[in-house]
C-alpha cells in the first residue's frame, strides 16, 4: 500500500513537473525572442538546419536570420529590444543573455548584409556597452537608441 | 649620364603608358552606413562606430547623425530624410510595435483592483489584441505593510489573478508570464510598515 501511494505521488509529481515544463520551460528557456512581422521570404538558420520563419516564430542565440529580395522581418527581443531586417539581408544573432530581475546582460549580433532598423531595450538601458551590432568593416556601441545600419553596400 | 638616365626613364614611361591596357576601374568599395534616429522622448542617446580595420570610433549622438565605414575607416556623413527612407524604409517598415507598460492597483492586502484599475484592464486588454503574436508579463508588487515573505506571496498572488484574468479573456495561456517582488521594487520609496496605494500594483508588459 504504502508503495503504492509513495509511486502514485512519484507519478502526479511528474505528470506536474512535465505539465509545468510544457507550460513555461519549453517555451521560455532558450527564447531569446519572438518574430513580429514577416513579409516576403524569411528563414531562420539553427544548428545547420534552416526553416522558414512565420509570425510567432521564436529565435535562439547563434541563429542566422535571412531575407529574400522582397522580405522583411520584425523581431522584438524578450528585453524589449526591437530588431527589422530589410531585402537581401542577413542578421546572426550571435550572443544573447537577459536577467529579467536586474535587466543585466548582454546582446551582440552581427549584419553580415542587407540593412537593419534597432530599437535598443533593457539590456543597452541598464549598460553602455553590453549590447553591439557588427557589421563587415565595423563594430557598433549602443547606448540605449534608435538607429538604422546597413551593411556590405556596393551601390553608389 | 643623368641626362640620359632621364631620357630613358621619359622614353620608358612613355612606352609603358602607351602599352599598357586602359586600367578598369576599381572594384566599388562595400561600404556599412550607420544613421542615429531621433528620439521619440529626447533621450541622451548615442551609436559609437568603431572601424574594425584600425582608425578613430566616430560617436554618433545628434539626431540623424550618420556614419560610412569601410576597410579604410569611419567617416561622418550627411544623409537626406529622402536618402534614408528610400534605403532604410523596409527595415523601419517592419518594426515589430512597441512594447507598452500599464499598471493597475489593488486594494490594501488583497489580490483584488481597485475600481478605476477593473476598468483599465479593457485598455490592457484592447492593446493586446492589437499585436501580432502577443507577450504578456505580469509582474505584481506589494506597499511595505506586513512581513516580506508574505508581501513575496501576496505580489505573486495579484500577478497571477491578473493572469487568470487575461487567459480567462482569450489571451494564450502560454503568452502571459506572472512573477512577483514582493516589496522590494517599491515605486514609491516609503519607511517599512508605510501603507502606500502607488505600491500595490502590476506592471504589465505588453509586446
Amino acid at each position: 500500500m504504502i508503495s503504492i501511494s509513495t509511486h502514485r505521488t512519484a507519478a502526479s509529481l511528474a505528470l506536474g513537473l512535465g505539465a509545468w515544463l510544457a507550460a513555461f520551460g519549453a517555451a521560455w528557456a532558450n527564447d531569446i525572442g519572438q518574430v513580429k512581422t514577416i513579409k516576403g521570404g524569411v528563414t531562420v538558420e539553427r544548428a545547420g538546419k534552416r526553416e522558414a520563419a512565420t509570425v510567432g516564430y521564436k529565435v535562439r542565440a547563434t541563429d542566422v536570420v535571412r531575407t529574400t529580395a522582397d522580405g522583411a522581418v520584425g523581431i522584438t527581443m524578450t528585453d524589449n529590444s526591437l530588431i527589422s531586417a530589410g531585402p537581401n539581408s542577413e542578421l546572426v544573432l550571435e550572443r544573447y543573455a537577459f536577467d529579467t530581475t536586474t535587466h543585466a546582460g548582454r546582446f551582440d549580433s552581427t549584419l553580415n548584409k542587407g540593412t537593419l532598423a534597432v530599437v535598443s531595450g533593457k539590456i543597452a538601458k541598464q549598460s553602455p556597452d553590453a549590447m553591439t551590432v557588427k557589421t563587415p568593416s565595423a563594430i557598433l556601441g549602443v547606448r540605449g537608441t534608435e538607429f538604422v545600419v546597413s551593411a556590405a553596400e556596393t551601390a553608389p | 649620364m643623368i641626362v640620359v638616365a632621364a631620357a630613358v626613364a621619359v622614353i620608358a614611361t612613355i612606352v609603358l603608358s602607351q602599352e599598357a591596357p586602359p586600367a578598369p576601374p576599381p572594384p566599388p568599395k562595400p561600404v556599412d552606413t550607420v544613421v542615429l534616429l531621433p528620439e521619440a522622448d529626447g533621450r541622451q542617446t548615442a551609436v559609437i562606430v568603431t572601424p574594425l580595420k584600425g582608425g578613430s570610433a566616430i560617436t554618433l549622438d545628434k539626431p540623424h547623425a550618420a556614419a560610412t565605414s569601410s576597410e579604410s575607416g569611419a567617416a561622418s556623413v550627411t544623409l537626406t530624410p529622402d536618402q534614408v527612407r528610400q534605403r532604410f524604409g523596409a527595415a523601419l517598415g517592419a518594426q515589430p510595435p512597441k512594447p507598452l507598460a500599464f499598471r493597475l492597483y489593488f486594494v490594501e492586502g488583497k489580490e483584488e483592483l481597485t475600481e478605476e484599475s477593473k476598468r483599465q484592464v479593457e485598455a490592457v486588454m484592447a492593446d493586446i489584441g492589437r499585436r501580432p503574436s502577443p507577450e504578456v508579463i505580469v509582474v505584481g508588487h506589494t506597499d511595505t505593510m506586513g512581513a516580506h515573505a508574505l508581501n513575496d506571496a501576496l505580489s505573486k498572488k495579484r500577478a497571477e489573478v491578473i493572469r487568470e484574468q487575461l487567459v480567462r479573456r482569450g489571451i494564450a495561456a502560454g503568452s502571459v508570464d506572472a512573477q512577483g517582488r514582493g516589496e522590494r521594487e517599491l515605486l514609491v520609496p516609503t519607511a517599512d510598515n508605510v501603507a502606500e496605494p502607488r505600491n500595490r500594483r502590476v506592471e504589465i508588459t505588453v509586446r
